[in-house]
């Protein structure tokens, strides 16, 4: 077992070594093959551990590999850590991961440097895998940001377009925002603990957890700093509100990568971290409290934004972060189990609407504005089946009497049962709950609008011309593929310009009607082991929850109705969505030349990049600018070296006239200075 | 000759050599590069002895030689787990820094190659000797040959340049020895261990400790005598750069772990909220610098000051986990910062302009330096994985345990190294190739490419293995500390 999780962990490793260093001598085909087939073996070996954790009785283990940070108590190994949680990673990622790979043969099927892509895609995978398996804070760090780079290569894949550029950095340096609380938070526990180890941590939390701690000029409540710092690290991985601005932009990598990364993977390592640390944030109220509402605020903005955009991607970018923020509501009310459910049915159900949309884009010629979509189902049936699936999916529908539905439904209600059960005795819980039935709606009438605004309709391409809604036109523009991706030479020129839709090749297709099936299904067949009764045989210890939290155990003890109004709701907005989009089709463009007041509010994402850019980009240009042509030019170079050089108007003068004579001479004269201070000092106390 | 000895003065042996044949009158500048290279080889062949040698768990000093001088003088050799790793370090860059000359320079050849052979045995000396004075020789001779590679193969404002970095050093360097000079005077002997075990009247510290302080910070450089850098790198040859970057500004940090920390520690404590303070503005405040340049090689020696605030404060927390990282720190900053002044050099070679402005799509004419430059600057941000996270992590780590305030503002340091460091590489590598000049600009060659290596597996490995370093410098590291801790009174941690 030890040797096979090992190459499980390693396989997409070297594949990505072999492909990044020698892609180019071994051709395309070579490259794609190698880093697929290590990901399906990866994928493979997976499921055989996962399949053994769930029905098999396998034990909790680690893999130490080798030594990496040592220094004092400051102890970090190179390990694979195997339980529940990192069982559950290990499919979901390489799951998506195999299958992305796959789709990406189609996908990229024209660019120009695919052994660097597939390189890329491969080393996410491998630091992804990482993350799932670390076994203390240091190489948790090291897969945190490793898929951070990743990220950033992959956004700015097509490094031609100065918006993927900037997006790139963009998403790094948010990251990196969230990174510098989790290293605080990281060093918090390493001096409160002596360790950087979970396995020496969490049994010393209970009695550590209410000490004072003083930390900034203030004396905190040790876990509830503790968790509150690396919580900050979660925000920026997961996008969530204030730290979420990287997530849209992201949308410019190619839509694979949006698939893989930003949907399924690498954004819900914030919520595995915290499922993870549930045995300290178990012991932090006013740090879940936290959670529970960033979450929760998270769930709500990213929804309201996503009612109003037009380009494809971005509508699921939003959705994205909303389903992420229900995911941290449910852990931060103490329903760790339903986050991880959540996580895993959205992998499926976010990945299949991420690469559906991906095929759509692909079969309109690299167009992503819905305005310029509608009647593509009969061209392209397969990618409708399947996209009618996910949002099914994401939606929730189901039968709340009989408990049967697709994925969305069981995850995302336990989710909500949750948050009304944790309700009883903490308002944050109410507020949640309430957020997250709204937030259904929400979720429904956007699902539905990408749904009937791509696939139904009247057909707004080709000749005939484009939506009515010239709002924020040169918006859009700016951010469509198109647009200096044409250099890659593969605008499909080759499809001819009749600009019809047409459907994928079935390299694409194949990973879509996988995941659907994934979407159909993970609900249902998942919902007893993850948490159902058997939750606790499932987890094995992997969750901790505290003697007093019953939250799980009584969200299924809530009322019918509260199963069936978020269903309502989710009819509702499928109705709005279906009243606008087809039966009086054109009334959501006419709304949205209004330009209302919360239209726009909604369209330009609640002003949070018009804040940002005048408030911290300012500022750091500005102070910049300060420090260095006021501070350092004008106070410490005029007061020091040049203000002595003024004085001695002579030492300029010798200067200019003698060049580089000028340093010999100095030279010399430091020399004789040296020479004749250590003779002094010789002289004084020698002999 | 002890093995310390002959390994400092080996490179003197390439100078003679180049003397001797230009005498002969039969010395070309080929030979000399040969002779140049090979003499450095030749000294990295012997510290590597010295590092095969050394006993890590052995906190004391080791290969120690010792000589009668004169006076109450003795000449004294030695190194320990924090100064052994130095030596490699200076004798590992210097083969690639006569190599990175190569072809660059091509006047005065000789004197060239000279100065570095020469600046080469007395940075390892610096980092050898064990006695005070032989060291303020060391340190101070030093600044000869740099002075000299900045004001004759620099660039254009190089005489300012060269003004600059003798002022401010002069500042440093005469108060230092005035401290020199009174230690031996109190104490009654110049042998750096005999003075770590001495104790120095709180008092007297304080002076002493300033005195050394000043000429460390500015050597450091730490915040606000920092200005002479930027300009320094700027009309230093790349090779000179490297050097200056790699290794001359270790000295600083060396001098506080060699001296402030054991042989001042009450004036250490009392003095360590100035540093950590001084530590943290450097780091927000050159950060912030550095992101508005618009010339590649100041940019680089901006975050060279920041990435310098991480080893000040570091070694002021005065425990275990900060002081390894400091030194930690120290080394990869080393290997880093000079792969990214080579990194410029390559370009600057090509186009003879070091304007961020000037590039832009380098990517789409040098994939190999694109890569190269990538895995660098990555180092650089302090990615887990490459040498530059393990110093960081460690340094605010060790920070933290005295003063949180230093460690939330230095971790934003983080956040700022992102923006400037990223900004900076998609400026020059990404986006089109819109400059006609860059149309025909030609990827790494096989010379550079030979640069590159060693650097690339030192960034790699140091940071995927960096107990090959902790396990070095831990024992006398921890040695250090703990006599810290009870000069203090202090808790052994």
């Amino acid at each position: 077992m030890e040797s096979l999780v090992t190459l499980l962990v390693f396989a997409p490793f070297i594949a990505s070594l072999v492909a990044g260093l020698f892609g180019r001598r071994i051709g395309n085909v070579a490259s794609q093959s190698v880093t697929t087939g290590a990901l399906f073996l990866s994928c493979a070996l997976a499921w055989y551990v996962f399949s053994k954790w769930t029905w098999g009785g396998l034990e909790p283990f680690t893999v130490t590999v080798a030594p990496f940070i040592h220094v004092g108590q400051f102890i970090s190994n190179w390990s694979i850590r195997i339980d529940a949680l990192s069982a559950v990673m290990l499919i979901v990622v390489t799951t998506v991961s195999a299958l992305v790979h796959l789709y990406s043969w189609g996908y990229m099927a024209e660019d120009d440097s695919k052994p660097r892509f597939f390189a890329y895609l491969s080393f996410f995978t491998f630091a992804m895998l990482a993350l799932v398996t670390s076994a203390d804070f240091m190489q948790l760090f090291f897969g945190w940001e490793g898929v951070g780079v990743a990220s950033y290569l992959l956004i700015g894949f097509w490094f031609k377009k100065p918006t993927a550029n900037a997006a790139a950095i963009k998403a790094f340096v948010v990251n990196r925002v969230g990174d510098f609380g989790f290293a605080l938070g990281i060093m918090t526990i390493f001096w409160a603990f002596g360790s950087i180890q979970f396995a020496e941590i969490f049994p010393q939390v209970a009695h550590l957890a209410g000490k004072a701690w003083w930390f900034a000029g203030h004396n905190w409540r040790l876990m509830d700093l503790a968790c509150v710092l690396l919580f900050i690290g979660a925000m920026g991985k997961s996008a969530q509100f204030f730290l979420h601005t990287w997530l849209p932009d992201a949308m410019e990598g190619p839509t694979p990568v949006s698939a893989l990364i930003h949907a399924a993977t690498m954004v819900t390592a914030g919520v595995y971290m915290v499922c993870l640390l549930s045995p300290m944030f178990e012991y932090a109220p006013d740090a879940k409290n936290v959670v529970a509402v960033i979450g929760a605020v998270t769930a709500l903005f990213a929804a309201t934004v996503g009612l109003t955009q037009n380009d494809i991607k971005r509508v699921i970018a939003y959705s994205t972060c909303s389903q992420l923020g229900y995911m941290f509501f449910a852990a931060g009310v103490g329903a760790y189990q339903a986050a991880m459910f959540h996580l895993f049915t959205h992998a499926f159900f976010k990945a299949l609407l991420f690469l559906g949309a991906g095929s759509v884009i692909h079969g309109m010629h690299h167009e992503q504005d819905m305005r310029k979509y509608g009647a593509i189902a009969k061209f392209m049936p397969i990618t409708y089946a399947v996209m009618t699936i996910g949002t099914i999916a994401i939606t929730g529908l189901g039968i709340p009497g009989l408990d049967l539905g697709f994925a969305g439904f069981y995850s995302k209600d336990t989710i909500i049962e949750a948050a009304f059960a944790a309700g009883g005795n903490n308002p944050v819980g109410l507020f949640a709950s309430i957020v997250g039935v709204v937030v259904a709606g929400l979720t429904a009438f956007y699902s539905w609008r990408v749904a009937f605004f791509t696939f139904n309709g009247h057909a707004r391409w080709g000749a005939a011309s484009h939506g009515d809604d010239h709002a924020s036109h040169a918006q859009i523009e700016t951010h469509t593929e198109p647009t200096g991706h044409d250099d890659h030479a593969h605008v499909h020129d080759d499809h001819g310009h009749d600009h019809k839709p047409h459907e994928s090749p079935l390299v694409m297709l194949i990973p879509l009607i996988v995941l659907a099936v994934g979407a159909i299904a993970s609900g249902f067949v998942f919902f007893e082991h993850f948490v159902g009764e058997g939750q606790a045989e499932f987890w094995r210890g992997a969750i901790f929850t505290a003697p007093t939290n019953h939250v799980l155990h009584e969200a299924h003890q809530t009322p019918l109705w509260l199963k069936t109004v978020p269903l309502v709701v989710s009819v509702l907005g499928l109705l709005v969505a279906a009243y606008m989009y087809l039966l009086k089709e054109g009334l959501g463009a006419r709304l949205a030349a209004q330009k209302g007041m919360l239209y726009l509010f909604s369209y330009n994402k609640w002003y949070f990049d018009e804040l940002y850019e005048a408030t911290f980009l300012r500022a750091a240009r500005w102070l910049g600018d300060l420090f260095w042509k006021v501070g350092d030019k004008k106070i410490i170079d005029g007061l020091g070296p040049d203000g002595v050089a003024a004085t001695s108007a002579a030492v300029g003068k010798f200067a200019g006239r003698l060049q580089t004579g000028f340093v010999y001479h100095y030279a010399f004269v430091m020399l004789l200075g040296v020479l004749g201070l250590l003779s002094f000092a010789f002289w004084a106390w020698g002999s | 000759m002890g093995l310390l000895s002959l390994t400092t003065y080996s490179p003197l042996l390439g100078v003679a050599l180049i003397l001797l044949l230009k005498v002969l009158g039969k010395g070309s500048d080929t030979t000399a590069k040969w002779i140049a290279l090979g003499t450095t080889i030749l000294t990295l062949a012997l510290s590597i002895v010295v590092v095969a040698g050394f006993h890590p768990a052995d906190p004391g000093f080791q290969m120690v030689e010792t000589h009668r001088w004169f006076g109450v003088l003795n000449y004294r050799m030695g190194v320990d787990g924090i100064s052994v790793l130095f030596v490699l370090l200076t004798t590992f860059l210097l083969p690639l820094c006569i190599l990175g000359g190569w072809s660059v320079i091509k006047e005065r050849v000789s004197e060239y190659l000279i100065a570095f052979l020469v600046l080469e045995a007395l940075v390892v000396g610096v980092f050898c000797a064990l006695d005070l004075v032989l060291f303020y020789l060391f340190f101070e001779a030093q600044l000869i040959p740099m002075f000299l590679i900045i004001g004759i193969w620099g660039g254009k404002n190089r005489v300012y340049a060269a003004f600059k970095f003798f002022l401010y050093t002069l500042l440093g360097s005469v108060l230092m020895l005035a401290a020199v000079l009174a230690m031996i005077g109190i104490s009654g002997t110049s042998s750096i261990p005999d003075l770590m075990a001495y104790k120095f009247a709180p008092g007297v510290q304080t002076w002493l400790w300033l005195a050394f302080f000043a000429s460390f910070a500015v050597k450091m450089p730490m915040w606000p005598v920092h200005t002479w850098l930027p300009d320094a790198h700027v009309e230093a040859p790349t090779a000179g750069s490297v050097i200056l970057a790699g290794i001359l500004l270790k000295m600083g940090g060396y001098g506080f772990l060699r001296f402030s920390l054991p042989m001042f520690p009450n004036a250490s404590e009392m003095f360590a909220p100035l540093v950590f303070g001084l530590s943290a503005i450097a780091i927000v405040y050159t950060s912030l610098v550095a992101f508005r340049q618009t010339d590649m090689k100041k940019l680089i020696a901006y975050s060279s000051v920041a990435h310098m605030g991480f080893v000040t404060m570091g070694i002021f927390s005065g425990n275990a986990v900060g002081v390894q990282g400091a030194v930690f720190q120290m080394l990869s900053h080393g290997v880093i910062s000079g792969a990214l002044f080579l990194i410029v050099g390559v370009v600057y070679d090509r186009m003879h302009t070091r304007e961020i402005a000037a590039y832009g799509g380098l990517v789409n004419r040098m994939p190999w330096y694109a890569a190269v430059f990538m895995l660098f600057t990555m180092g650089n941000v302090g990615l887990p994985g490459t040498s530059g996270f393990v110093g960081e992590i460690l340094t605010l780590t060790g920070v933290y345990k005295a003063s949180t305030w230093t460690a939330l503002v230095a971790a934003s340091g983080v956040i700022l190294s992102a923006v400037y460091a990223l900004s900076l590489y998609r400026r020059v590598v990404f986006g089109e190739l819109v400059n006609p000049k860059l149309a025909a600009i030609t990827d790494l060659d096989t010379r550079e490419v030979l640069i590159f290596a060693p650097l690339i597996a030192g960034t790699l490995v140091l940071g995927l293995q960096p107990n090959l370093v902790l396990d070095a410098t831990s024992a006398s590291v921890d040695h250090l500390v703990a006599a810290y801790q009870v000069a203090i009174g202090g808790a052994v941690r």
